[in-house]
């Protein structure tokens, strides 16, 4: 639904009347109140995943048991303090959360953190591949399909938007490796790189993570050719779902500010209905994306773990199906906070950047 | 579509209902995108009802009269579609994968209609702490990564075992839990816009209690957005479904046939060329997402009057069509939110 239709909002909670006649004041109280809200918000969703992973049980006995004996089972949960009441071990992990403790994977006892650092990167890479994707298929797309209002080019354009919505990712991913990597050849199977380059990439001083800015800075284009090469299925499987969502945003838009009287007035003075669409009544419409950007950014982690999936793209959605799979539910926890996290602040990041473009969703 | 249809005649039920009703009411392309999404809903569920007529073998069959099937065959006279690693029918299995989709969407909706629909109007009318309670936590859901908390959930209720009943149930259920705040924030945001009615006054003044108010009040004119809801959502519970099966939190194959995980099964056979096992299985999720999809986007479209297509002036409007303007109305108020 976060995808397809804009649904009636309720009266936001906050509305502070005072801070309208107020020119400057309203935009710094409204960071303030509009920051504060992120802390609600992730503290039910640890709570809500706290409380239903320790529904299972506690997660030694989860991924360890039937494996060791019960005695060193038994031995391991009192060391890590399992077999002390819920409560105690609820707020004591969120004291850990405030002090940036995620705790230690229960298969491989890494810190939780170390996964997150090092499997971050390179879904944060996979992102922003795929935003880029979805912004040039989506903005273009819509804007032909505005101009052409319920002729043929915008039948076409909407029903490919509903086909990107329709099509699974894994799917859409699945029908790009078959036609471009098996049949044609022009593209890596999976993965983010050949071996080879994944060992210069780790090789290097202070590496970011992300490759083709690692590629850039240590100036191997080699690399970088490789790593273009890897990134381009994932990319547009990815990306073509959230694309859909654009161009059907830009073209409602562009549709509604078509009608706006300043718009009639271009029209009369004879300016030309290319340059109406492309110069007046575009931007206008831009600003719905960047709000709905921030509804995105869920969807897109959503499709994230099945599209790292299928291109085995070593990110934190594959490694949490691992973890999963493993029954891991230290690590799980850990990841889905943190996207938890990540989710709260982008959506917050994106209000502030509608609040200073758009006055009026100031309250 | 509010306040004329009020005072306009009752047309008979057949043609208020959801989908007939904006069919009358379509145009153009848009009746296009409606029919084909009606068809194509429609064939969906008379395959899922007819699927032990028409798939050629069960679900986890694995050999008839003459043998055991071949594993990874291309397709042929006996096998349509071919055959999984596995040695299934390919065919039988898309067929089969339907039912499994229908129950979950039924089981999934029907659970969150109800829940979705109570609090929404329950916080709704009432107000106070528990409305402010609700509202933060279906936010907070809200905003989160569905098929991540699909995942937990599922893995919650599962906890691995996955019979036929205990998958279908563990992934309804998650997909409720993500469905729910959906339809407690529409639902909300409605029953608060009608409680300062002058209909719901009257009825205060007349003495109705609480219960009735929101019973026969509010809960008929809040839910006018439901049939809208319940096609996109039906549409999401199939990705979520085959999200879940495709990472392996679904339904096991020997319990029943499932698109998604049949696609993960499919994904490792792509390398050496074999595209039978996951091309059908995906085609099948576009087509019913796709139907379903259609079937919501012309709804929406047709109660909205700003994007909605009209007849052309001098035909006279279709009956129970409130008196339309004949040419498209600037949208004065598109810039409103």
């Amino acid at each position: 639904m976060t995808t397809l239709i804009e649904v009636p909002e309720a009266e936001p909670g906050i509305v502070a009347p005072k801070s309208k006649s107020k020119a400057g004041g309203g935009l710094g109280r409204y960071i303030v109140i509009r920051f504060f809200l992120i802390i609600p918000t992730v503290f039910i969703l640890v709570t809500l995943v706290f409380f239903l992973m320790r529904v299972i049980g506690d997660p030694i006995t989860a991924s360890q048991g039937g494996r060791l004996p019960p005695d060193v089972l038994a031995q391991r949960i009192h060391d890590a303090g399992y077999d002390r009441p819920v409560l105690v071990q609820y707020f004591e992990y969120l004291g850990q959360l405030i002090t940036g403790n995620f705790g230690t994977t229960i298969t491989d006892r890494r810190p939780v953190v170390e996964v997150l650092t090092t499997f971050g990167a390179a879904t944060l890479e996979l992102s922003i591949n795929a935003l880029i994707v979805a912004l040039a298929v989506g903005i273009p797309f819509g804007l032909i399909a505005a101009q052409h209002r319920d002729k043929t080019p915008d039948a076409l354009l909407r029903f490919f938007a509903i086909l990107c919505y329709a099509t699974p990712v894994f799917f859409s991913g699945l029908l790009l490796k078959l036609t471009f990597s098996v049949w044609l050849g022009w593209f890596p199977v999976a993965g983010r790189a050949s071996t080879r380059t994944e060992l210069t990439m780790s090789g290097l001083a202070a590496p970011s993570g992300i490759y083709w800015l690692d590629a850039i800075r240590s100036g191997n284009f080699t690399a970088l050719g490789d790593i273009a090469a890897h990134a381009v299925l994932p990319a547009i499987a990815l990306g073509l779902l959230t694309a859909g969502v654009f161009l059907r945003l830009v073209r409602t838009n562009v549709i509604g500010t078509l009608g706006k009287d300043y718009i009639e007035a271009g029209r009369s003075r004879g300016v030309s209905e290319y340059r109406l669409v492309t110069k007046h009544a575009y931007k206008p419409a831009l600003i719905p994306i960047i709000t709905v950007m921030g509804l995105q950014i869920a969807l897109m982690l959503g499709g994230a773990i099945l599209t790292e999936t299928t291109f085995e793209w070593k990110g934190l959605g594959y490694q949490l199906v691992q973890y999963l799979n493993a029954r891991d539910f230290v690590a799980v926890q850990g990841i889905v906070v943190l996207l938890a996290i990540i989710v709260a602040v982008t959506n917050f990041i994106v209000d502030i950047i509608a609040a200073l473009i758009d006055p009026r969703v100031r309250y | 579509m509010s306040t004329p249809a009020l005072t306009a005649p009752k047309q008979p039920l057949f043609s208020r209902l959801p989908v007939i009703s904006h069919l009358k009411k379509s145009v153009g392309l848009q009746r296009g995108m409606l029919v084909v999404g009606v068809v194509l809903s429609g064939l969906f569920i008379l395959t899922s009802i007819f699927a032990p007529l028409l798939a050629p073998y069960g679900y986890s069959q694995l050999s008839d009269a003459s043998g055991s099937f071949p594993t990874q065959q291309a397709p042929s006279s006996e096998h349509l579609l071919g055959t999984t690693v596995g040695g299934y029918d390919v065919l039988s299995r898309v067929i089969w994968g339907s039912q499994t989709a229908v129950t979950v969407i039924i089981v999934s909706v029907a659970m969150s209609l109800f829940l979705g629909v109570a609090l929404g109007l329950l916080s709704g009318y009432f107000g106070g702490w528990l409305d402010r309670i609700l509202v933060v936590v279906a936010d907070a859901i809200y905003a989160f990564p569905t098929l991540l908390l699909a995942i937990v959930i599922s893995i919650v209720i599962s906890r691995g075992q996955s019979s036929f009943w205990g998958g279908i149930f563990s992934c309804a259920f998650s997909i409720t839990v993500v469905f729910v705040p959906q339809y407690f924030r529409v639902i909300r945001a409605e029953t608060i816009r009608l409680k300062a009615e002058p209909f719901v006054e009257s009825a205060k003044v007349l003495g109705a209690s609480s219960m009735r108010i929101i019973g026969r009040h509010i809960f008929k004119n809040a839910t006018r957005t439901l049939p809208l809801m319940f096609t996109l959502n039906a549409s999401e519970a199939i990705l979520t479904l085959a999200g879940l099966g495709f990472l392996g939190f679904g339904i096991e194959p020997t319990s029943a046939a499932e698109w998604g995980f049949d696609l993960n099964k499919a994904l490792a056979d792509t390398s050496s060329g074999i595209w039978w096992t996951g091309v059908f299985p995906g085609i099948a999720i576009v087509l019913t997402v796709l139907g379903l999809t259609l079937v919501g986007e012309s709804i929406n479209d047709l109660n909205d009057p700003r994007i909605r297509g009209r007849k052309r002036a001098g035909r006279t409007p279709a009956p129970g069509t409130p008196a339309a303007p004949t040419t498209p109305s600037t949208p004065a108020e598109a810039g409103k939110p």
